[in-house]
């Protein structure tokens, strides 16, 4: 980072900052500050729907799923489109009729107030841990990249971001994000030109040979993390579950001018999102290439960590296992040189041979990658060795221009922010509508208050989030980490909604006690895959057996219970 | 400040070439479709 790189972060962020407080001075209600204002266009729902997903880690983590696993990922993404329909024409509907803050005040009116506090609690305990997991990701690139300690950027990056929501509240959310993403796409087409003339001749056919443009499988195997199947499936009830029950998300599109203008911000995500992340894991892909050729590629790519346990009393080990590392890098170069120059032929016997070689020698780098991190883990049992999250920023601070630098980074922080805004706004509303105002019931027609608790709570989130970056640590890709954390949390929720939506003569008893059986159920499966992994299933797989579990669990509590007391609810013509 | 009320469900698209909604989760759906055949392309040409 030079002068240049450091005139232009500051100057994004505080531009960015200064933009949405400015507009957003006067949110003084708890309409306006919960839900936005009911004049937000379907551009900037759409583009906030979007940019409230698409975090730091999308733009960091993503390519580096793509460098070592390939596009395998965007299977992840199918099921969006087809959820999303699903949201427009059921979800949105039902809450923009009833005209609640929260997605889970519907199920206190459908069920009763029990169900309402399950399924609020349901959202903060997921959303919470995933604030931890969103804070952590840039706080640690940024650590990287300036050079700080990495509890002071978790302690900065959180600091902010509650201050940026705490005094700008929905709107201001809404109306930087579109300026945001602008930023956001011209750092990554900048990151991508750049690449492109770097990358060699050949470059996608290279990936495809290595194994990394295998974006569908049609396998069945329910252990493989990503499939067409387990995409359709898990993913459409994933998004389904993200969509339409996740506060974060309901409060972007519930404070559209009008129903269309909610519908009409979905559909543009359905029409983009899946391009969106294929070009970013593209990205991926074509770095994976890219760094076969790039004299130097780190044996590992958070060098911070490399060095500073490679600085050490195994230091030897360190620069034995780099050693071979570059040694392998250029017999794996060769081979490549080799296929590229057989299949240009056309000889097909050599251009097999040639292709066994290549994939041979990227088996033996992988081998010593595998090596380096026992190495690392053995100079320092917490040390972090998941690096596929380290793999863009290197690249973005060792091939860029300066002055792109600076605005990527100012990118990630603006985009860190963003995520972090909607996360924060959504559990500070979540905790006042849903606990605040239903236990402290004589003080809900104080708007005035209800704004000042959501703010707090707001800041309270924040600290939580902040904490829970500084003291946990992942063994996952993070981006995976926060889809891992969202199959599990979500799938009982999902069901409470479907069953609310669907079964109308089941209760708030039957359905409360299915969704507590079913994300038992969720969680035995998923801490028995980890137990025993050889039985475990892709966690996209959590969704549809959580949801499905609960509507089952659900129909036969109803059955049990009967249709006394409680058992029918308002239902959604009644509301 | 309540949310306007319940005709605006039945309300149309106002996208050039949708009159209803309908229509527009078909596009959604043909473009998802679109979508997958392509990346099966992809993986099955670079495979």
């Amino acid at each position: 980072m030079n002068p240049v790189d450091w005139l232009v972060l500051v100057g994004a962020i505080v531009g960015i900052a200064a933009y949405g407080a400015w507009h957003t001075r006067h949110t003084d209600n708890l309409n306006t500050y919960l839900k936005g204002n009911y004049n937000t266009g379907w551009l900037t729902i759409g583009v906030s729907v979007m940019a409230t997903q698409a975090s730091t880690i999308t733009y960091l983590s993503l390519p580096g799923q793509a460098y070592e696993n390939g596009i395998a990922f965007i299977q992840n993404y199918v099921g969006l489109p087809l959820a999303l329909i699903v949201v427009c024409a059921v979800f949105l509907p039902i809450y923009r009729k009833l005209g609640v803050y929260t997605a889970y005040e519907y199920l206190g009116k459908r069920f009763d107030a029990k169900t309402h506090l399950l399924g609020a609690a349901l959202f903060l305990i997921q959303r919470g841990i995933q604030a931890g997991i969103t804070i952590y990701a840039p706080a640690i690139i940024l650590s990287t990249v300036l050079g700080w300690r990495l509890d002071l950027t978790i302690i900065f990056t959180g600091l902010l971001a509650i201050v940026y929501t705490v005094t700008g509240g929905s709107a201001a959310v809404n109306l930087t994000q579109k300026w945001q993403m602008a930023v956001i796409w011209g750092g990554m087409i900048a990151a991508c030109v750049v690449l492109f003339l770097k990358l060699p001749n050949k470059a996608t056919q290279i990936a495809g040979a290595l194994g990394k443009l295998q974006g569908v499988d049609f396998t069945p195997d329910l252990k493989r993390r990503y499939t067409l199947l387990s995409g359709l499936l898990g993913g459409f009830f994933l998004s389904l579950s993200y969509f339409g029950t996740d506060q974060s998300q309901v409060q972007r599109y519930i404070g559209g001018a009008a129903l269309r203008e909610g519908r009409l911000g979905l559909m543009f995500n359905a029409v983009f999102k899946i391009p969106m992340q294929f070009l970013i894991v593209m990205l991926g892909a074509l770095l994976f290439v890219f760094y076969q050729f790039q004299p130097n590629t780190p044996v590992f790519f958070n060098q911070t960590e490399w060095r500073r346990l490679a600085s050490g009393p195994q230091a030897a080990s360190f620069q034995a296992i780099e050693n071979k590392y570059a040694a392998v890098q250029v017999q794996k170069q060769e081979k490549i040189r080799a296929w590229v120059a057989a299949s240009e032929r056309g000889d097909a016997g050599a251009e097999a041979a040639a292709r066994a070689s290549m994939i041979e020698a990227r088996d033996s780098a992988e081998a010593i990658r595998q090596e380096a991190r026992k190495a690392l883990r053995s100079a320092d049992p917490k040390a972090n060795t998941k690096d596929s999250d380290y793999v863009f920023i290197t690249f973005i601070l060792t091939q860029l221009p300066h002055g792109f630098i600076g605005l990527l980074i100012a990118v990630m922080i603006a985009s860190a922010l963003s995520s972090k805004a909607a996360e924060l706004n959504a559990l500070g509303t979540t905790s006042t509508i849903d606990l605040w105002r239903r236990f402290r019931p004589l003080a809900a027609p104080d708007e005035a208050r209800d704004v000042r608790n959501a703010k707090w709570f707001t800041a309270l989130w924040g600290l939580f989030a902040i904490a829970f970056a500084l003291f946990v640590s992942f063994a996952e890709n993070l981006i995976e980490g926060l889809n891992i954390v969202a199959s599990i949390f979500y799938p009982a929720l999902l069901g409470v909604f479907v069953v609310a939506f669907f079964l109308k003569h089941v209760g708030g008893s039957a359905v409360f006690w299915a969704a507590v059986a079913s994300q038992v159920l969720v969680l035995v499966l998923f801490f028995m895959g980890k137990m025993y992994p050889s039985h475990e299933i892709g966690y996209l797989w959590l969704n549809p057996i959580g949801c499905a579990a609960c509507v089952v669990f659900s129909l036969a509590f109803q059955a049990l219970i009967g249709r006394n007391g409680s058992a029918i609810g308002q239902t959604i013509q009644s509301a | 400040m309540k949310p306007p009320a319940a005709p605006e469900e039945h309300d149309p698209p106002g996208v050039p070439g949708f009159r209803t909604w309908r229509g527009v989760y078909v596009f959604v759906f043909l473009f998802f479709v679109l979508c997958v055949a392509l990346l099966a392309l992809l993986s099955r040409a670079f495979a």
